[in-house]
């Protein structure tokens, strides 16, 4: 991976350095985006992406779009000073590893505007945004124990780090809000992005007795070794219906491109200001794709889950929640966690039979 | 099914795309060639295969695909370090990364594509005999090729001439060119081997493994196959026996999460290179001296006429 960046940014360098000949003429705000993995991942990078091509579709020849893809955090920093280097006015940097070299760079160019995915840390020229996935982990968690006949639901997550840990607790507690006695089994990938191991830790849980898959890794792979065994799985940052067009019951979908278009407006109207963005579904930030393969009482369930989330009148962290331990976690928020509670979420709630690992 | 011939069945998926790209790489190496672009022509192997079967609906072209993928970056390889004797270790990297860009931009109209199953094949009567019905009689064409590939390879270097003029190639190039044998055409050859073996490995996994393409797939299995042959001593048998073991340590620990055994998943995700390691130093006693590479590898080769 480290290669094909490096090439990647040697790419994205000639391009600039092509498209800096011909820039003289007009005043077009270029807009320039750092991604982390390939565009072709169907995931994570993929929908940064389709957000970048909403802003070309949205705004026209008043804009231009540059991309760099496959940049390993240790060395974004380049990549990214590169971009505000060359004449870009609005820089999105989407993962959470390019949080200091962004600051770093935003001190540097005061007259580039920075946004950044998933961090905390803010500039006067540098803003943040995130989405609520845990909201619909909290739908497909409610899904997951209405499909399941073994009472055991399974979880194939990246990295024992709070958002995925607040993604199953989330999960889990939708399940358990319809099924009090639901077990669940959490695998480790220890990667983001391995499609032949994602597929192995799915079948780990297919065979000890899992029959509902939730992934918080990036491939189609374990929802497709889901669908090899006639089980029943989710789709991870993008619509995977392809990939298991019988296995899929509804994807959570990360949708950016209503908030890029929206932040390009307000440079392109001079309203543009540091600001942090955390959004859910209400926001259009996380879509539901089409509930599919279950009864229409579970369907039913599910959208008006979804409906009560959206209106605000049911939050998945409502309080009490109580941890593993059986203390209950203070209560920060307005009658639920914060949202430092839960972007800092280190516990696992009560009823998961596991042990986090530290 | 039971559990455990679940696991094992897992176990063999697993291990079989490490087998087949190690072998290649073995006989690479017992020619005196390292090529560390085994990741790179597995990639190419792996888009090219799934983009041949995804257009001409057809499994069988696509393995040919991403056979001749694997085979093609070899040669590159081979005519850089043998016609131009180039640094190999240079070279071999260089080689992954092309590989990596190249497969990317090939597989890039193949994402999000999607092949059915290849149906395993089904021997009467043998595969349903209880536990190694399963285990031995139903697996896909593959599994069986891997096997077969090993005993091949193994009769090659230690039962025929030729491959006898290959080990004694790959011992010292010098004697054997002072001898007549033909060293940079041997080489070229098992360099040849090794990157259609690579390019098989890559076939299984977008065909096999996963049934689709997207970049950066092969993560990193292609180091692993170089370090089972290190780990082998450079004999097809234990290659046989370390992608097992590798794949076994791979599969065990993700059970052992689901299991919930409580310990942490990043000791166990270690386990395998622990296992490596390990076995490595069990080797090493037992010989009682550092494991023997072939005498020049890596090392370039300018005949002098």
């Amino acid at each position: 991976m480290f290669s094909r960046s490096l090439m990647g940014v040697l790419a994205g360098a000639a391009a600039l350095a092509l498209s800096a000949g011909g820039a003289a003429a007009q005043q077009k705000l270029k807009i320039g985006f750092i991604y982390v993995g390939p565009v072709g991942d169907y995931g994570w990078s993929h929908q940064h992406d389709v957000g970048r091509k909403a802003i070309e579709k949205a705004f026209g020849d008043k804009v231009e779009t540059t991309y760099v893809e496959s940049v390993p955090e240790a060395d974004s920093e380049r990549a990214i000073e590169q971009l505000a280097r060359t004449g870009h006015g609005l820089v999105f940097t989407t993962s959470f590893g390019f949080m200091e070299p962004t600051l770093k760079v935003a001190k540097k160019y005061p007259n580039v505007k920075f946004e950044h995915a998933t961090g905390f840390k803010r500039a006067p020229n540098l803003a943040t945004y995130a989405a609520k996935f845990h909201e619909g982990r909290y739908i497909i968690g409610q899904i997951a124990a209405k499909m399941s006949k073994s009472g055991t639901i399974g979880y194939v997550g990246a990295f024992p780090i709070p958002e995925v840990v607040a993604g199953i607790n989330s999960y889990f507690l939708g399940a358990q809000s319809v099924n009090p006695s639901i077990k669940i089994k959490v695998v480790w990938a220890n990667s983001w992005y391995d499609p032949a191991k994602e597929a192995d830790a799915a079948k780990a849980l297919l065979d000890q007795g899992v029959d509902v898959i939730a992934q918080h890794t990036d491939s189609p792979a374990p929802l497709q070794a889901a669908e090899a065994r006639g089980k029943f799985g989710f789709g991870q940052a993008s619509d995977m219906e392809q990939f298991a067009p019988k296995a899929q019951l509804t994807a959570i979908v990360d949708n950016w491109s209503d908030y890029y278009v929206a932040r390009t407006k307000a440079v392109l109207d001079g309203t543009w200001k540091s600001e942090d963005t955390w959004g859910g579904l209400a926001a259009h930030m996380v879509v539901m794709s089409p509930y599919k393969n279950m009864p229409d009482d579970v369907k039913k369930m599910a959208e008006e889950t979804e409906a009560a989330i959206k209106s605000g009148k049911l939050n998945p962290f409502k309080c009490p929640v109580v941890k593993q331990d059986g203390t209950e976690v203070e209560c920060k928020g307005n009658g639920a966690l914060s949202d430092e509670q839960v972007l800092g979420m280190n516990f696992y709630v009560k009823g998961i039979d596991d042990k986090l690992p530290q | 099914m039971t559990t455990f011939e679940a696991i094992l069945l897992t176990i063999v998926t697993a291990s079989t795309p490490l087998l087949i790209a190690a072998l290649g790489e073995l006989v690479t190496e017992r020619s005196g060639v390292l090529n560390l672009g085994v990741e790179g022509m597995m990639a190419m192997g792996a888009a090219c295969s799934f983009a041949a079967a995804v257009t001409f609906d057809s499994t069988l072209l696509g393995v040919l695909a991403g056979i001749l993928a694997g085979t093609f970056m070899a040669a590159l390889f081979g005519l850089v370090v043998l016609g131009f004797a180039a640094n190999q270790v240079g070279s071999g990297l260089a080689l992954t990364i092309l590989g990596l860009g190249l497969a990317g931009l090939i597989g890039a109209p193949f994402v999000g594509a999607r092949r059915n199953p290849i149906a395993p094949l089904d021997i009467p009567v043998l595969s349903d005999l209880p536990v190694v019905g399963r285990l031995f009689f139903e697996q896909d064409l593959f599994v069986y090729g891997s096997i077969l590939l090993t005993i091949a390879v193994a009769v090659y270097l230690n039962r025929t001439r030729v491959g006898l003029m290959l080990r004694s190639i790959g011992e010292n190039h010098g004697s054997a060119h002072g001898l007549g044998l033909p060293v940079l055409r041997t080489r070229f050859l098992a360099i040849l081997f090794g990157g259609a073996c690579a390019g098989l490995a890559g076939a299984y996994l977008s065909l096999v493994y996963t049934r689709f393409w997207s970049p950066g797939m092969t993560a990193g299995r292609g180091w692993i196959a170089l370090a089972l042959v290190v780990f082998a001593a450079w004999r097809p048998g234990w290659a046989l026996v370390g992608a097992y073991i590798f794949g076994a340590a791979t599969v065990l620990q993700l059970h052992a999460q689901a299991a919930q055994f409580g310990v942490p998943s990043q000791a166990l995700s270690a386990v395998p290179y622990l296992a490596t390691i390990l076995a490595l130093l069990l080797l090493s006693i037992r010989r009682g001296r550092a494991i023997g590479a072939p005498g020049s590898l890596g090392l370039p080769f300018v005949p002098d006429r």
